[in-house]
């Protein structure tokens, strides 16, 4: 019997061969810590009587939360990690660059057959360059912290094969919204998502990057893409033998096999308020909306920008309709600015705020009321999630939701 | 014995402690927004010994460990539903917090009811009926019979 991209990144790891079912003590490649749960860390790490990080060179810490500042509590987090970082020698703080989940790859942080875990639950993202990455409490990453290790359960995968040409406004985001609606809000728990076929192949690594970063709203463990030309570019590196070596083998054992034939997918909406409340936009059309918000480490990458400015190009924001465009980070902020997608996207009425998570996890730059609607390029619909219990938020492709800006309603692009 | 609180399919972790409460300084202070867009009265009405009993899928969303911290901080005895997401399992066993599937209770009991859980048998009585539970894995049994993961660790 074969093995899964999973099975073979986990027994790279701890040198002999892990199958699914198992549960092995891995050795930790990298950690991501944010700034929301760094004081919580800092406590646990401390009270479990660690005197010093197992390696400081494999942690990094991240404000993207709460940056800039919206409240005077928010400040307690960065100084809680500031004094952190320099009790313990840390070398990676990034102070504004980013969303973490960006900067990751971004910085060169992970790599194809790393194991990584992060204190956000979207830390499936890294999949996207073949790495094996998930969301962990505060807890657990104190004890890696101090140990390196951490004990985990192989998952059992999902094949999802996607193949052909997808529409033109049709995104990597419709198909990841599309399966999680097939599958179910928890239709992947405890399982690794692994996908392949020849539409995935020829998608950049930031429409990878959408994918694998919402794997966990449909309950999965991780999401992995076969490292592969694209990757190395993206990662600025040349893949070795071991590395091409992670594709899954022929005979490998699958949980469960989905199949999606591209030119069939259509622009989808995941509605109020479940993730897996999947429906075609054009069942939608014409409901009215109050804001739109185009970024987020879901799409707030620069394809994603110029996506949205394509569509928005010479047009305006409807009236009474708010549009909000964060860059995912700084290094995008500056390219979109330098190869005049801002300028677009300004001209249309847009305000474009700093890089950082902001309004998707409801801290600040664009909070709703009872009774508002959104259309959201971000990964969660949860009740109150963007403001009040009563706004609907409806998540969408940034093709889609700079469609929607412009109508004032839902339509499609 | 304790009183049963019950909620439904997917209650994810903003409904359990909200992302606002996340910056107050501890746990103690956001236990009193537990479950609070769901059911205001939970954080004052619930008592010690009381448990929380959930349909599919309880504890889906973030990875705030908060979650299942606020329910703990609460007196919750022990989280029963027919399924939980991964992350909030995992957390809840990490800082002691007993997460139980039973596929049967949650359809044949309803918010008020008193129930008495026996975990190491692994079953939970109320109404009458006895409930059979499934077991954790030895390591995770582990790690909770120690109280979480920071006693586990020290014992190491």
């Amino acid at each position: 019997m074969g093995a899964t991209m999973i099975e073979k990144i986990i027994s790279n790891n701890v040198g002999k061969e892990a199958k699914a079912g198992d549960i092995v003590t891995v050795s930790v490649d990298r950690v991501m810590i944010h700034d929301i749960f760094i004081p919580f860390v800092a406590e646990k790490f401390e009270e479990m009587g660690f005197t010093e990080l197992w390696d400081p060179d494999k942690v990094v810490l991240i404000y993207d939360h709460l940056i800039p500042a919206s409240q005077v509590d928010d400040t307690r987090h960065f100084n809680a990690g500031n004094a952190f970082a320099q009790k313990y020698g840390m070398k990676h703080v990034h102070r504004s660059d980013g969303i973490c989940h960006q900067l990751m790859t971004e910085a060169g942080y992970v790599k194809p057959g790393n194991i990584v875990f992060g204190t956000d639950s979207h830390t499936t993202t890294y999949g996207c360059v073949g790495a094996f990455s998930s969301g962990i409490g505060y807890t657990e990453m104190a004890s890696i912290l101090g140990t390196g290790t951490m004990w985990v359960k192989v998952p059992e995968t999902i094949k999802v094969s996607i193949h052909g040409r997808l529409p033109e406004n049709v995104m990597s985001k419709d198909i990841i919204l599309k399966l999680i609606g097939d599958l179910g809000a928890d239709g992947a728990t405890y399982q690794a998502l692994e996908f392949c076929g020849d539409t995935v192949e020829q998608m950049s690594v930031a429409s990878r990057m959408t994918m694998a970063n919402m794997a966990i709203e449909a309950g999965a463990k991780c999401a992995l893409f076969m490292p592969d030309e694209k990757t190395a570019e993206y990662c600025e590196m040349t893949l070795t033998d071991k590395e091409r070596s992670l594709r899954a083998d022929e005979d490998a054992a699958y949980v469960r096999k989905i199949t999606y034939q591209a030119e069939e997918l259509v622009p989808v909406l995941a509605c109020p308020s479940q993730v897996d409340n999947i429906k075609p936009v054009k069942e939608l059309a014409k409901t009215e909306i109050d804001q739109v918000f185009i970024g987020s480490c879901t799409n707030g990458r620069l394809e994603d920008l110029m996506a949205a400015a394509e569509v928005l190009k010479g047009k305006k924001v409807a009236p009474f309709v708010k549009l909000i465009v964060t860059p995912a980070s700084r290094s995008i902020y500056r390219q979109a600015a330098a190869n005049g997608t801002l300028a677009i996207l300004a001209e249309a009425g847009a305000m474009i705020t700093h890089p950082g998570c902001g309004l998707c996890c409801g801290r600040a730059g664009g909070i709703l009321t009872d009774g508002e609607r959104v259309v959201a390029t971000n990964n969660r619909n949860f009740l109150g999630r963007m403001g009040t219990s009563k706004v609907e938020i409806f998540l969408a492709s940034p093709k889609t939701a700079a469609a929607c800006a412009v109508a004032g309603k839902i339509t499609e692009a | 014995m304790g009183k049963i609180f019950q909620f439904h399919s997917d209650v994810d972790t903003d409904q359990i402690i909200a992302s606002q409460y996340l910056l107050f300084p501890t746990i103690e202070e956001m236990k009193e927004h537990t479950f609070e867009s769901l059911d205001k009265q939970f954080a004052a009405g619930v008592q010690k010994g009381d448990f929380v009993v959930a349909a599919e899928n309880f504890g889906c969303g973030s990875s705030r460990e908060q979650a299942p911290a606020v329910l703990k901080a609460l007196g919750v005895e022990a989280v029963i539903a027919k399924s939980f997401a991964r992350i909030f399992y995992r957390n809840a066993i990490n800082i002691g917090l007993p997460v139980i599937v039973c596929k049967d209770l949650y359809d044949n009991v309803k918010t008020g009811d008193e129930m008495e859980l026996f975990l190491t048998d692994g079953k939970a009585v109320c109404n009458g009926k006895t409930f059979v539970c499934t077991k954790l894995p030895a390591y995770m049994q582990g790690i909770l019979d120690q109280g979480g993961l920071i006693p586990s660790l020290n014992k190491e």
